[in-house]
């Protein structure tokens, strides 16, 4: 018996690689990289203006060359007359790479047991392989911000390039460690904490913020001078926020929490990052004032109060800019990240303006991040993720027809088009009922 | 006896001054829009008078008549009323989720027109949605179809009057949670749920029947026939058989919405809305050939199992298909852009301005049996009407004015900054709400949850 199984198994696997081989049918198209020169395009640069009938020049993965009079020189030339290049679009705040079915914890990533653990990297829980990515990038979105959630400080959030095949492939050059700020606003319809409880809990928390707080200053200023210290890897992730080297980078939502948390922060040593700001309407110029950046959003959101104007959450981005603050756009999403531009074109239309609605999305995160030298513009010398569209492509009926990440020219596929190529016109059709 | 009578008399005057509840209804004429009368094409620079709640006449140089206000929509665009063929938007609780079959539920006994939620809806151009029952249970309770009326004080006037019965129904992951895996009863698995529909459906058939063999009874001289005991429940089952109620089913996977086409087919139902309808696209001709077509998400997916091989070219790929195709929001947020939800259907699958205008006015009304009175702009329908700065499918497109009956319920320019409707110098600070409170449709079962993993209900679509 035995010995049939062996010799069928064998008999099998003789054949195996031809079978696989009749499996295969079309090729797959993968990122390439190498020089293009993209020709004759409307390039909306963000920062250097909109140059008409321009050329851009992409070689290892760099922006070489912006203008009207650019040589192919030996590369690859995309004619993109008629239509637009812009920057590729940075998600200000995501869990994308974290998450791949929302309702199955097995695929949840995102929040560690514990209410301390800033040590948790999101960096390591992403996955590249998610179907959720090619899904985004589509759209324009090429780089992430994606942040962990949970406790007090619930981990290190990591900005992420939307093409490679390993975390440090994607890597984006910026990390920051993530509080939630006590908040006073309530979970849900369910929380029927009394207003103390939640005052109380408040205070508790914020005293356990500043212990820690203490704690890492102290570790940072032992470590400075030498000191031999004990395993402590949380306390030690939050040294590198209080000395300066990891930006802190704080939920805050509900406009008297705001106000908390710019006092403070004030007086405190590190640079401080305000996300979600919900109510940020109404301290702005607080906010402007503490000259804190904002990762605002999401924008299609409904107002934090009944009596709320109807469209408090879109013109909120708009609001905060003209107040003078420094804001950027996220969309709190993981499968549907790929709505940025339409969350960015809902605050301009509310009050932000295209213009400023764009820099939201591109150079105003890259600066809030400290990575405006690599991405947000189109730049010579900067990375190479730029999009190429057929209009404005906060439209939904403009196409998207190039992305290119990191240099790389990326498949315009994904999973949502493969079973639309399937399934638009079935084979076989309608089977007449019996 | 006489006493009787008067009694009756007057009871029924009541019951008739109840149904015919005075609804408000205006007069208006909006000048020089550009019409999308959805149904005849777009209309440069015409003009569009309402009287008395319906649309009278559409054409050039109409001049208003005396009492008319007239409105100047010059630069900007004239639609109908979007309708949202699935939402939870005024009712206060959706779930009856005791059995798999709770189908003498009726949402229109609950419903609150004081809720801010029709307010922000009509904000964004929604004059009439779909208030539908959880999907907790196979065969839920009965919907109703509102009208938006915010500020009236009697429920009745935001329950649409004129709109046929519907009710819901859900198959998959909800329903099987909640009871095979919350409670321990049919269904746990799909076969379970076309289980719990066959039994209902052949029950409510020997009910039909043993109603019929009593009334042929006793309409015999010296009968002696006892009537069986009424239940509400089971005459629901016959008045769906019946051809009474649209049904509208919660639904994902291609294979469960097949099964309920073969259970439809086989006890005589025509009358199948698919709400959701993720993987309709895989069994479109299905769908285009034997129901009133689905109801479908612009772009969700992956947020549970069910739906994770999703595509955002579903209604592009149903609509080519032939099958009756709405935009639903299932939310109080995405309510307030529909317009730019189904705009979404021109990026995944390029669909024209026609056909993506019709996914939130004509089709929703169709499968709402309501598309004789509402739907598009055509003399003699109800005069549900938006005028928006920009085109309705440009994403920076923003409703200026909403209108239903011809009266106006939004205007951009009357926005208050409090909405509250009464404001007490005594109330506390209303509480904050940070995460979208809008995805009920598991609303209010997780008590049936209290074991299992905070996960399984906090996902309630």
């Amino acid at each position: 018996m035995k010995r049939i199984t062996k010799a069928f198994f064998a008999f099998l696997m003789a054949f195996l690689p031809f079978m696989a081989m009749a499996q295969i049918d079309g090729e797959f198209v993968k990122p390439r990289t190498g020089k293009f020169l993209l020709q004759n395009a409307t390039v909306v640069t963000i920062t250097k203006g909109t140059l008409e009938n321009a050329s851009v020049l992409l070689e290892n993965g760099k922006i070489i060359q912006v203008g009207t009079n650019v040589s192919a020189d030996g590369a690859e030339v995309i004619d993109c007359s008629g239509l637009f290049i812009y920057p590729g679009m940075i998600d200000g705040g995501t869990r994308l790479g974290l998450v791949e079915v929302s309702s199955v914890a097995e695929t949840n990533d995102y929040a560690e047991v514990g209410n301390i653990t800033p040590n948790m990297q999101a960096l390591t829980a992403v996955n590249p392989n998610s179907q959720e990515i090619p899904v985004t990038r589509v759209s324009g979105v090429t780089t992430v911000m994606t942040v962990p959630s949970g406790g007090l400080f619930p981990g290190t959030a990591a900005l992420i390039n939307l093409l490679g095949y390993t975390p440090d492939q994607m890597y984006g050059g910026f990390k920051a460690v993530v509080m939630n700020f006590p908040s006073s606003a309530r979970r849900g319809r369910w929380d029927r904490r009394s207003d103390d409880d939640i005052k109380k809990d408040n205070e508790k928390a914020l005293k356990e913020a500043n212990d820690v707080w203490e704690k890492a200053k102290t570790f940072a200023k032992l470590k400075e001078n030498g000191a031999e210290l004990e395993y402590y890897p949380e306390i030690e992730q939050m040294a590198k926020v209080t000395s300066g080297e990891l930006p802190l980078m704080i939920e805050v939502n509900a406009a008297g929490d705001i106000q908390n948390a710019i006092k403070w922060v004030e007086g405190k040593e590190g640079k401080f990052i305000f996300s979600g700001v919900a109510e940020g309407w109404r301290v702005a110029d607080e906010i402007a004032e503490a000259g804190i950046p904002v990762i605002a959003g999401p924008v299609q959101e409904l107002p934090t109060r009944e009596s709320d104007r109807y469209d408090a959450a879109y013109a909120n981005p708009g609001k905060l800019a003209k107040a003078g603050v420094k804001v950027a756009i996220r969309t709190n999403e993981e499968e549907n990240v790929r709505n940025l531009p339409f969350h960015a074109a809902f605050a301009a239309a509310y009050g932000m303006g295209k213009e400023e609605a764009w820099k939201a999305v591109t150079i105003n995160p890259a600066e809030i991040f400290g990575v405006s030298d690599m991405y947000g513009s189109i730049e010579e010398g900067k990375v190479a993720n730029l999009i190429v569209a057929t209009g404005d492509p906060f439209e939904t009926k403009s196409d998207i027809i190039h992305v290119f990440i990191s240099g790389y020219r990326i498949p315009m596929s994904n999973r949502h088009i493969r079973l639309y190529q399937e399934f638009l016109d079935r084979s076989p059709g309608l089977e007449e009922h019996k | 006896m006489k006493k009787l009578k008067y009694f009756l008399a007057a009871f029924l005057g009541l019951s008739f001054s109840f149904a015919s509840a005075q609804t408000p209804k205006g007069s208006v004429l909006i000048k020089n829009a550009t019409v999308l009368t959805v149904t005849n094409g777009t209309l440069e620079n015409s003009d569009v008078l309402v009287e008395d709640g319906i649309i009278k006449k559409i054409g050039q140089d109409i001049s208003a008549p005396s009492g008319v206000e007239t409105v100047d929509a010059t630069g900007k665009f004239l639609m109908p009323g979007i309708i949202d063929a699935h939402s939870h938007v005024a009712l206060d609780v959706v779930n009856e989720a005791t059995a798999p079959i709770v189908a003498e539920v009726r949402m229109r006994d609950m419903v609150n027109p004081y809720e801010i939620g029709l307010y922000r809806a009509l904000a964004g151009g929604v004059t009439i949605s779909h208030a539908m029952h959880g999907s907790a249970n196979v065969v839920g309770g009965q919907n109703v179809t509102l009208k938006h009326r915010y500020g009236s004080s009697n429920p009745a006037d935001i329950i649409m009057q004129d709109a046929p019965r519907t009710i819901k129904f859900a198959l998959g992951e909800n329903p099987t949670r909640v009871h095979g895996r919350g409670k321990g009863v049919q269904p746990r698995t799909r076969m379970g749920v076309e289980a719990i529909l066959r039994n209902g459906f052949s029950e409510a058939l020997q009910y039909k029947k043993a109603w019929e063999d009593y009334n042929s009874a006793s309409s015999q001289k010296g009968s002696t026939a006892e009537a069986p005991e009424y239940d509400e429940r089971l005459q629901t089952l016959v008045d769906i058989l019946d051809g009474k109620i649209i049904i509208h089913c919660h639904s994902y996977r291609a294979d469960e919405i097949y099964m309920l086409i073969n259970v439809a087919r086989d006890f005589g139902i025509s009358k199948l809305v698919f709400q959701h309808t993720n993987e309709g696209f895989k069994v479109a001709p299905e769908i285009a050939e034997y129901t009133m077509g689905a109801s479908v998400f612009a772009d969700w997916w992956a947020y549970k199992f069910e739906v994770y091989y999703s595509t955002a070219y579903n209604a592009a790929i149903l609509t080519k298909n032939g099958a009756i195709t709405s935009i639903n929001s299932d939310s109080a947020e995405l309510i307030r852009h529909l317009y730019h939800e189904a705009a979404k259907t021109q990026r995944y699958g390029g669909m024209t301005d026609e056909e993506a205008l019709s996914m939130i006015t004509m089709n929703p009304a169709r499968q709402l049996g309501i598309s004789d009175i509402v739907g598009s702009i055509e003399e003699g329908k109800q005069a549900d009407l938006v005028i928006f700065e920009g085109h309705p499918l440009s994403v920076y497109a923003i409703p200026q004015q909403t209108y239903v009956d011809g009266v106006k319920y939004f205007d951009i320019e009357e926005d208050k900054d409090d909405q509250r409707l009464k404001v007490s110098p005594t109330d506390m600070v209303e509480p904050i709400f940070l995460s979208e409170e809008d995805h009920r449709c598991l609303q209010g079962v997780e008590l049936n949850f209290s074991d299992i993993s905070e996960t399984l209900f906090n996902t309630n679509y």
